[in-house]
């Protein structure tokens, strides 16, 4: 009974706001939107000399990083959408947004929804100073959709379809629907020695440090910064 | 690639290592930053204001005055600084777009002296940004208005020859061109006044024959009035025909307005020659002599604030339309009211809904005449809350019609609104060359062969020769869109060549040739590949022809070996014969495939042909332009 009354005196209480707000003129829309103004999250990264300890940039690299990284996210965090929008200016042709949604959660690596210049900072650190076992570990983490510690076909499929999603409809010769399952099952044969399905993180470093031409590629953006 | 983008390609690039374990074939090999300086400041002395940048930040639009070597010209060696004498205001635009990625039009600025800084510094228009262009558009349209007032004032004063029926068309459109004009333009207006004149007096009581009745001068003196109209009817008839005459397109001429009203104005009278006097038609004869009175809208051709409310109304017609549609909702509501209010009362004059009608938009438009009022409590409750709402509802679109009205008074825009309709497309289809132009860059670098240089080691000159082209983010741009494509084995072509080639398999579709190992006349598609069940290994695609695909060349089978050899997509192999690049590539016994070949036709544009490039063996067929080859680089965005 006391609750129904609660609710009644509030509903009162917002008529009779209403019906006041109603006489005098005031818009409703001026109260809500001085809410929306906090919202925008800013992030302040932590100091130059902790991040240079931390990753194995340089001083002078990480203020250029840095400063690419302000330009483009002026908040300090990096969203999943701004995220799509800039990795896919890179690939005018094709749809690079499933891939850059697994990058993203590849980076993001507290999984807090968003990427902060540290997150951003390590994760290139790994790739472009990293030894070969730490960018095979990252890469395995970037197939493990679902970071169980194993690859299986459907993930594969996946990230290997987003791939060939970059690339867009008007390729030569013309993308086809088996493409893709091919190209996985191809390196199922190749990387799951034990046919038991799933490619193992041993499995993975194994097979790729006896591939010539995945370790010739690793070395391959040495010299990017 | 937008600006700031641009920073984060290293990041992409870092990203690529995710595809290495996937792909099955060797990446390229990168390119390296020759000079590997560190970036430094530049300072750029415009007029003696001191801008400050960083080298990279204008590199990133190469193909401006300011990223690219012409800004070389400019270098002050005493004082190790670039100099520009150009206006600094306007130079702080042209910074921040290097900056931000975004151009902005500043408003205090003249768009003349703004298009010119633009020209100076290479930036084209079309990428100022949205929140600025709706605004340089119409400073634009407002200036190139003025200047062509001041041009059309000029060239009447020069005649060049002109047939009769033009000049006789200018003469009607221009009345002030000559004296002829201007009196033909004095007389018809004059003879449009006296009609209506006429027909106004026509109906005016005039003295009174013997019974009481006052008969209308039309009657009384009806051969005057007559003749009147004949020679009324007579002129306009030859200023029809004659306009008719001169219209350079006969057929608009017809379709449009004008002329329409001066057909409505002499019909009347043709009609009323060709009736007899009969009493059945009679009735209608005299309604057709309402019409006359559209004679009053032949003013509108010398009168210009008439023509402009004409379209006023025009383009306001959505609010009319809204204010129509929302007084018929309120009186159709009010009169329901009122009629049951009203219902009770006795000798009521509200006796049926329509009646109730009248009332309402009498009270609405707070005209009151008085003759229908209510006389119940209620009905009067209502009636006062209907004129009260009518006030508002007629209120509302008021405002907009009359804004609108002086908007284009002040601004005569008639023909510029449907020149801006072609002006947005244009800018659109600009906007997508240029976003285009960095996916068309890569597929042009391609068809030089800048790419066959990464990846064969050649030698240290032809690396020089063709990387002096490209910008170094460039190169680094396209090394990534490489990879990519050495990761899926696909290869980005252009849609013209992939829609080309998407019908030719679909015509080719029914011969399901099996792959052989000896060269054959006949036309394979890559159709081959989706009827034979063999594994067509994704691997050894080909890729040899694909640039220069001319398919109506198509002629032979060609062989394309193993995995090693794929990777040959060098000019060399462009320019040998088929066959010979077939036994050529052939080393390791690798898998075999077949796929389409296609004598490459001499490319028309393209500077870097080989002069060994076979002739093609058809002739007469069209030599295909290289598609793409003509797009405009500007700077990508």
């Amino acid at each position: 009974m006391s609750s129904c009354r609660k609710r009644c005196k509030r509903e009162i209480l917002k008529f009779a706001q209403y019906l006041f707000r109603f006489i005098t003129g005031t818009l409703n829309a001026d109260s809500v939107e001085d809410e929306l103004e906090l919202s925008a999250a800013r992030h302040r990264p932590e100091a130059l000399e902790q991040l240079e300890a931390q990753t194995r940039f340089s001083r002078k690299e990480l203020q250029i990083l840095y400063r690419g990284f302000k330009n483009e996210c002026p908040s300090g965090v990096v969203n999943e959408d701004t995220f799509k929008e800039i990795y896919s200016q890179f690939f005018p042709q094709g749809d690079a947004s499933t891939y850059a949604h697994f990058l993203f959660d590849a980076f993001d690596t507290d999984h807090n929804g968003s990427v902060s210049f540290e997150d951003f900072v390590m994760g290139l650190s790994i790739l472009l100073r990293g030894t070969v076992q730490e960018k095979l570990n990252w890469a395995f983490n970037l197939y493990d959709i679902n970071k169980d510690g194993y690859i299986t076909k459907e993930e594969m499929l996946d990230i290997i379809k987003s791939i060939y999603d970059m690339m867009g409809k008007c390729t030569y010769p013309t993308l086809k629907e088996e493409t893709p399952r091919q190209h996985v099952e191809i390196f199922f044969q190749k990387m799951d020695k034990n046919r038991d399905g799933v490619v193992t993180i041993d499995e993975f470093i194994d097979c790729c440090q006896n591939d010539e031409n995945i370790m010739k590629s690793m070395q391959l953006f040495e010299n990017v910064i | 690639m937008a600006a700031g983008v641009a920073a984060w390609l290293p990041f992409a690039r870092a990203a690529a290592i995710g595809w290495m374990p996937v792909a099955n074939l060797p990446m390229p090999i990168a390119p390296t930053n020759k000079n590997k300086h560190q970036d430094e400041l530049i300072i750029l002395n415009v007029s003696g204001r001191r801008f400050q940048t960083w080298r990279n930040t204008l590199d990133r639009y190469p193909d401006t005055l300011l990223g690219s070597s012409e800004k070389e010209f400019f270098f002050n060696e005493e004082t190790r600084e670039y100099f520009f004498d150009r206006d600094p205001d306007v130079f702080r635009s042209i910074l921040n777009f290097y900056r931000t990625g975004k151009l902005h039009y500043p408003r205090y600025e003249c768009i003349s002296a703004y298009d010119e800084e633009l020209a100076f510094f290479g930036i084209i228009p079309e990428i100022i940004s949205d929140c600025c262009y709706e605004e340089y558009k119409d400073r634009k349209r407002e200036n190139a208005e003025r200047l062509m007032d001041d041009l059309e004032d000029n060239k009447d004063s020069k005649l060049p020859n002109m047939t009769f029926r033009e000049t006789m068309w200018r003469a009607f459109e221009n009345p002030h061109t000559s004296t002829m004009a201007l009196v033909f333009y004095y007389v018809t207006g004059f003879f449009i006044a006296i009609s209506v004149i006429t027909n106004v007096v026509e109906t005016v009581p005039c003295g009174y024959m013997p019974n009481q009745r006052d008969i209308p001068c039309g009657e009384r003196y009806t051969e005057a009035f007559f003749c009147m109209d004949t020679a009324c009817v007579m002129i306009f008839t030859v200023e029809y025909l004659m306009r008719l005459f001169a219209a350079p397109s006969r057929y608009r001429f017809m379709r449009s307005v004008m002329s329409i009203i001066d057909v409505v104005a002499i019909l009347p009278y043709y009609i009323g020659l060709v009736m007899t006097n009969n009493e059945d038609v009679s009735g209608a004869f005299v309604t057709l002599r309402v019409f006359r009175v559209f004679r009053i809208f032949k003013f509108s051709r010398h009168s210009q604030g008439l023509r402009i409310l004409g379209y006023t109304l025009k383009s306001c017609a959505s609010e009319l339309g809204f204010l129509l549609f929302s007084l018929t909702m309120a009186i159709i509501i009010f009169a329901t009211v009122m009629f049951y209010a009203e219902k009770g009362s006795s000798s009521s004059k509200f006796t049926s809904i329509p009646a109730s009608f009248w009332y309402t938009i009498v009270t609405m438009t707070t005209l009151g005449y008085g003759d229908m009022v209510p006389k119940t409590i209620a009905g009067k409750i209502f009636g006062s809350i209907c004129s009260l709402s009518g006030v508002l509802v007629i209120a509302l679109p008021v405002p907009v019609i009359v804004s609108n009205f002086s908007r284009i008074y002040h601004q005569n825009q008639r023909a510029d609104k449907r020149r801006a309709q072609k002006v947005q497309k244009a800018r659109l289809s600009r906007m997508r060359i240029s976003k285009s132009g960095s996916s068309s860059a890569f597929l042009h670098s391609k068809r030089n062969g800048l790419n066959q240089s990464l990846e064969l080691t050649g030698s240290l000159e032809e690396d020089q020769q063709l990387k002096k082209t490209t910008s170094l983010l460039e190169s680094q741009h396209h090394h990534l869109l490489h990879c990519l494509e050495k990761t899926t084995n696909h290869e980005f072509v252009d849609e013209r060549l992939y829609e080309q080639g998407y019908m030719q398999t679909a015509l080719q579709n029914f011969p399901s040739q099996s792959p052989s190992l000896s060269s054959e006349e006949g036309i394979t598609g890559t159709c081959c590949s989706r009827r034979t069940k063999k594994s067509m290994q994704p691997l050894s695609a080909t890729h040899t022809h694909s640039h220069t695909h001319n398919l109506q060349e198509l002629s032979a089978l060609h062989i394309q070996c193993g995995e090693r050899q794929a990777l040959n997509t060098s000019r060399s192999s462009l320019n040998l014969m088929s066959d010979e690049s077939g036994s050529l590539n052939c080393k390791s016994s690798g898998l075999v495939t077949t796929a389409i070949i296609t004598i490459p036709t001499p490319p028309s544009n393209n500077s870097r042909a080989s002069p060994d490039a076979p002739p093609p063996p058809n002739p007469d067929a069209p030599p295909l332009p290289n598609p793409g080859n003509d797009v405009v680089k500007i700077s990508a965005l």
